[in-house]
């Protein structure tokens, strides 16, 4: 299976949804690894999945519930002192609008 | 000409009254110091855990009985994955293919432009939870922006409809009842200026007698009811003209600008949303039990429709003032309130619908801060129905008992406002009257006999307002027969 | 001092507990042979020494606590794991600064059960890879041969355990990320069943994947620090809430393999198998029929699908998961992004390493309009059609033995070209994280022709943890000894 699924293009597209910025010559290598891969798993094709339910996850136990209960643990200097950038209350970012 | 026709179906977005988040337990609390209420579940730190919190998932199957949704047994959550600053995980916390509610309805009555009273059923597609993003502050002065989570992982329940409204009054009496079903199950704020009750308007239009749907814009940032109006009216303007220069509607989501009454494109078209949805797996299945159903339906409070229609019979009211007084659950209470103190419905519906919503959408204060009691109330409406003190009289000071919540009786008696039935002084009155007014009298007795009217005016001047009407008129009569 | 690393956990424990070992002295042999090994090996990322003998020496002066499984025992954790006030990296430039405030759930309950950090472990970054080579920071070497990958993406663990840099190490296992580099290390690295182990703290990779273990130099060791880790947690709702059994009491419980039987799949023993690889597991299987146990064929036949149907997944749920890491909140934020976009691009673009980058790229191109169905959903049917296959495999056996891995540790640089080719390194222990049950590395012998350590894998039905471990239990005791530190 040599068919092409993800163009140059298409890699920077979806990169750019992922937001990442590939370099053109990143851009080129990727293209062919992904095809490689994306090939490689065209192989799911060959069983046949109908009326199978998709299992997302291996857990089999359901509703799991938190009582509605304030808990504070943690200070705001706690929370703001992994940030780039903060001014001891807000998270700040480049502006927006 | 082609005629067209305005579609509308709207998204409500309601922020649910809970002590803590949707899927950690930080309080909920409006108005705290930036990013207080914020742990390291909701500010999205690495490696953290969502956990539901078991309100929502009641708060948000009630508003589905409430809405005669079937509540799904099952449902799940699913990730809606897109970058913003107020979103720190990169994805919100929805639902999507299975939500906790499907299939409802909801029976609107309104008014249409014609004020003829109409009724419609519209169609509840869907109430799903999600957790609220955070909020971003725009300094131009300082070019940047500031985020605060506190926001963020807010419990809400989005509300979709079908696409069943087909012009504004519609779509904003489908709002009041949703909003006054949430008021009355006590879930939500219902404010729609704070943002706890939100919604996204999605409209089109398309030639009368056509089947399929016109292109739609999605509406946002509508803070009123008489904005979603207004913004209603502006759009189907808008795609009217385009359609008919020939131009064709994108579809697109549109900010309302309520100082300028217009909506303009929110992003441009190149940066389409693909959410890339799939189901959460920190989170499991959500499976309601038989007996919390059971539990939360007996437990449903009376909702609007049939308060209405329990007032309509126990008080012999109209379906009008029914419908009137029981939209707002604060207003039945009230209501209701007053009808225990003075049981008298026709009269004391008309003192509140008339005076009484007056001076509250004035006060710009919300009935649980008016100082003004039932009780007063009652007594007020029991003083000038028994002629204690003139109808006029009533509603001349009125505006003063309600802004400062003052008894009735004892401001009457201080003011000494008691409705005159001395027949002795207002005989002297009224023979004043007429005696000042020859001509009149020539006219009355002439045939003329509507001044009696004008007759009785005078004497109330001459009278302050405080002659007993019934007896001034029959003296009148009396005296000129 | 020095021969005090050469003993298992077990031993050191008891030493400990009889005070004729102190806390400081058990940390300080572990500082020791770090400074020693760690030039050359290159296992850590932050360590935390001092701090670590602070609080030896406080626990020192209040004396040992018997009921504490793990009193004054030195351990090491893998990055992916928050620890509170120390570094924790994830192996990614993108949290190079990060020190977090909260602790993961297994690293609390180490610690409540008397544990000491002493370091991080390196790591793949964000767990993506099968040698550390992934790494932003250093590629960890094999302490059997320093010119050979350890394993990964849990490599950091494997190699401080082979080193004796400690006496206990935790791994996570994604796709095999715990049982590789046990292999690979020649210890024992157990992966728990889907939702024993509370993931609450780990920084996701794939979230209906990934699950903690330990990675210890004996079954013993594995089975005591399983014993502190397992457990339903409130703020995992994944983690199941069901009894944990005593799993080194069941240990005593069995001291033969009679009345077992352990089922061979075909897919795992035929062609793509090293030789030397196939000799030392055959050797093993042999051993265990030796020892009472009986053997009998199975049929995983979806095996050679589970490759695809793995990275579809975890690549997707990576996807999701490593949003998060923007440079608002913690992290690398590009220098030079004066606009929002900017800022996100950037500071990914930086941040993340380029095999992360690439499974970032397939997995949201998996999930997006249009390939949801094709791809995600897809391999999420073929998932249940495997779950199925191990049920029905299960039906004729108590347990099921296979190699972890088709080769011995290969040599650093050998597969990066090509990431298909590394990923086909996946193919024994992926589907066991696919179906959510327990599996096991155990060092059961040194190829003849690289002369490295070769790991048997052991899985288990769900929750039938105490079954493998009482089967490696036993079964370690009549093969080659791996339980003292390589000589460096």
């Amino acid at each position: 299976m040599s068919d092409v699924k993800l163009s140059t293009d298409e890699v920077a597209k979806v990169a750019s949804l992922a937001r990442l910025d590939l370099s053109d010559k990143k851009k080129e290598l990727f293209a062919g690894q992904l095809n490689n891969i994306l090939s490689y798993m065209d192989k799911l094709n060959e069983i046949d999945t109908k009326d199978v339910e998709p299992m997302f996850s291996p857990v089999e136990h359901t509703t799991v519930l938190r009582k509605d209960v304030i808990i504070k643990e943690h200070t705001r200097d706690e929370i703001l002192a992994n940030a780039p950038d903060s001014d001891g209350q807000y998270f700040v970012v480049p502006r927006i609008v | 000409m082609v005629q067209f026709e305005t579609v509308i179906g709207l998204e409500v977005h309601a922020q649910l009254k809970t002590n803590t988040k949707i899927f950690c337990g930080c309080s909920t609390q409006f108005g705290k110091e930036p990013n207080e209420n914020v742990c390291e579940v909701c500010s999205g730190m690495p490696g953290v855990l969502p956990v539901l919190n078991e309100k929502v998932m009641e708060y948000a199957a009630k508003m589905g009985l409430a809405t005669n949704c079937i509540i799904n047994k099952k449902s799940i959550f699913a990730r809606k994955n897109y970058f913003y600053p107020d979103l720190p995980k990169g994805y919100q916390i929805s639902q999507f293919e299975l939500p906790i509610c499907e299939h409802g309805h909801l029976n609107i009555s309104y008014e249409d432009k014609s004020g003829e009273p109409c009724k419609k059923r519209i169609g509840v597609t869907r109430i799903h939870m999600e957790e609220d993003a955070g909020k971003n502050i725009h300094s131009v002065a300082e070019n940047a922006s500031f985020v605060d989570l506190n926001r963020t992982g807010v419990p809400l329940i989005e509300i979709v409809s079908e696409p069943d409204m087909r012009n504004a009054e519609e779509a904003v009496a489908y709002l009041k009842s949703l909003r006054s079903i949430l008021l009355y199950l006590d879930i939500c704020d219902g404010n729609l200026e704070e943002g706890s009750f939100r919604c996204d308007v999605n409209i089109s239009v398309r030639p009368f007698g056509q089947e399929e749907f016109g292109t739609r814009a999605e509406l946002k940032n509508i803070n009123s009811f008489r904005n979603v109006h207004k913004a209603i009216h502006y759009e189907v303007a808008r795609q009217i003209d385009l359609i008919e220069d020939g131009e064709k509607i994108i579809q697109e989501t549109r900010l309302y600008d309520a100082d300028k009454g217009t909506t303009h494109s929110m992003r441009g078209k190149a940066d389409a949303h693909d959410y890339r949805y799939f189901p959460d797996p920190d989170l499991v299945p959500l499976v309601i039990a038989d007996e919390w159903l059971a539990e939360w339906q007996a437990a449903q409070p009376e909702l609007p429709a049939e308060r209405k229609v329990r007032f309509e019979e126990d008080f012999k009211i109209s379906e009008d003032d029914a419908d009137f007084l029981t939209a707002e659950k604060d207003i039945a209470d009230y209501y209701e309130a007053v009808l225990d103190s003075y049981n008298e419905p026709k009269k004391v519906a008309n003192w509140i619908k008339g005076d009484f919503m007056k001076e509250l959408n004035q006060s710009e204060v919300g009935l649980s801060e008016c100082k003004f009691k039932p009780e007063m109330m009652a007594t007020l409406v029991e003083m000038v129905d028994k002629d204690v003190i003139s109808n006029k009289i009533g509603k001349d000071i009125f505006n003063e008992i309600f802004t400062a919540g003052l008894d009735p009786a004892k401001f009457v008696k201080d003011k000494g406002l008691e409705q005159n039935s001395d027949s002795s002084s207002l005989e002297a009155a009224v023979d004043k009257v007429l005696a000042d007014n020859p001509n009149e009298v020539e006219a009355y007795k002439g045939g003329k006999k509507k001044l009696v009217s004008f007759f009785m005016g005078q004497v109330m001047k001459e009278t302050k307002g405080q002659a007993n009407p019934g007896i001034v008129s029959k003296m009148i009569q009396q005296k000129l027969s | 001092m020095s021969s005090l690393i050469e003993k298992s956990l077990t031993e050191i424990h008891s030493l400990l507990i009889a005070g004729e070992v102190t806390a400081v002295e058990a940390v300080k042999a572990c500082l020791d042979q770090i400074e020693k090994t760690e030039p050359e090996i290159k296992a850590l990322l932050a360590k935390d020494g001092e701090n670590a003998l602070k609080l030896a020496a406080e626990m020192d002066k209040l004396g040992p606590d018997a009921s504490k499984p793990l009193w004054g025992v030195p351990v090491v954790i893998k990055d992916v794991l928050a620890t509170k006030g120390i570094t924790t990296t994830c192996g990614s430039k993108i949290l190079e600064n990060f020190v977090p405030f909260y602790d993961a759930t297994s690293v609390a309950k180490l610690k409540e059960a008397g544990a000491i950090i002493i370091a991080k472990a390196n790591m793949d970054e964000f767990a993506m890879g099968s040698t550390t080579e992934n790494s932003a920071y250093q590629t960890t070497c094999n302490p059997h041969d320093l010119s050979r990958v350890p394993g990964g993406s849990s490599g950091g663990s494997g190699a401080t355990i082979a080193a004796g840099q400690c006496f206990a190490a935790l791994g996570t296992d994604t796709g095999g990320s715990i049982r590789l580099p046990a292999s690979f290390c020649g210890c024992v690295g157990v992966k728990p069943t889907y939702g024993r182990v509370s993931r609450y703290g780990m920084i996701a990779y794939g979230s209906s994947l990934d699950q903690i273990g330990p990675m210890t130099r004996t079954v013993e060791d594995s089975a005591r620090v399983l014993n502190v880790i397992a457990g339903h947690d409130k703020r995992d709702s994944t983690s199941v809430d069901c009894e944990v059994p005593n799993y080194i009491e069941a240990l005593a419980e069995r001291t033969d393999l009679s009345g077992l039987t352990i089922g061979l799949p075909e897919e795992y023993w035929g062609e793509g198998l090293s030789e030397e690889v196939s000799e030392a597991c055959k050797n093993a299987i042999k051993k265990a029929e030796e020892l009472g146990a009986k053997t009998v064929p199975v049929k995983l036949s979806m095996t050679e699908y589970a490759i695809a149907t793995y990275y579809i997944i975890a690549m997707a749920e990576a996807s999701s998961n490593l949003s998060r890491f923007d440079g608002i909140r913690y992290g690398h934020r590009s220098k030079d992004a004066d606009e929002l976009i900017d800022l996100y691009t950037k500071s990914r673009t930086e941040g993340f390493g380029d095999e992360v980058q690439r499974r970032i790229i397939i997995g949201t191109y998996v999930l997006s309009a249009g390939y949801y169905d094709a791809y995600y959903c897809k391999a999420a049917q073929i998932r249940r059609l495997m779950r199925n296959d191990f049920e029905k495999a299960f039906e004729s056996c108590d347990l099921i033995a296979g190699p972890a891995c088709p080769t011995t540790a290969f040599p650093v640089g050998e597969l990066t070209a090509d990431p298909l080719q590394m990923y086909l390194m996946d193919i024994f222990t992926i589907s066991l994280n696919l179906v959510g049950m327990p599996g096991m590395s155990l060092p059961v012998g040194i190829g003849k022709d690289t002369n490295m350590p070769v790991g048997l894998q052991l899985m288990a039905p769900a929750f039938g943890e105490t079954t493998m471990l009482q089967a490696a239990n036993v079964l370690e005791k009549s093969l080659p000894d791996f339980s003292k530190p390589q000589q460096i």
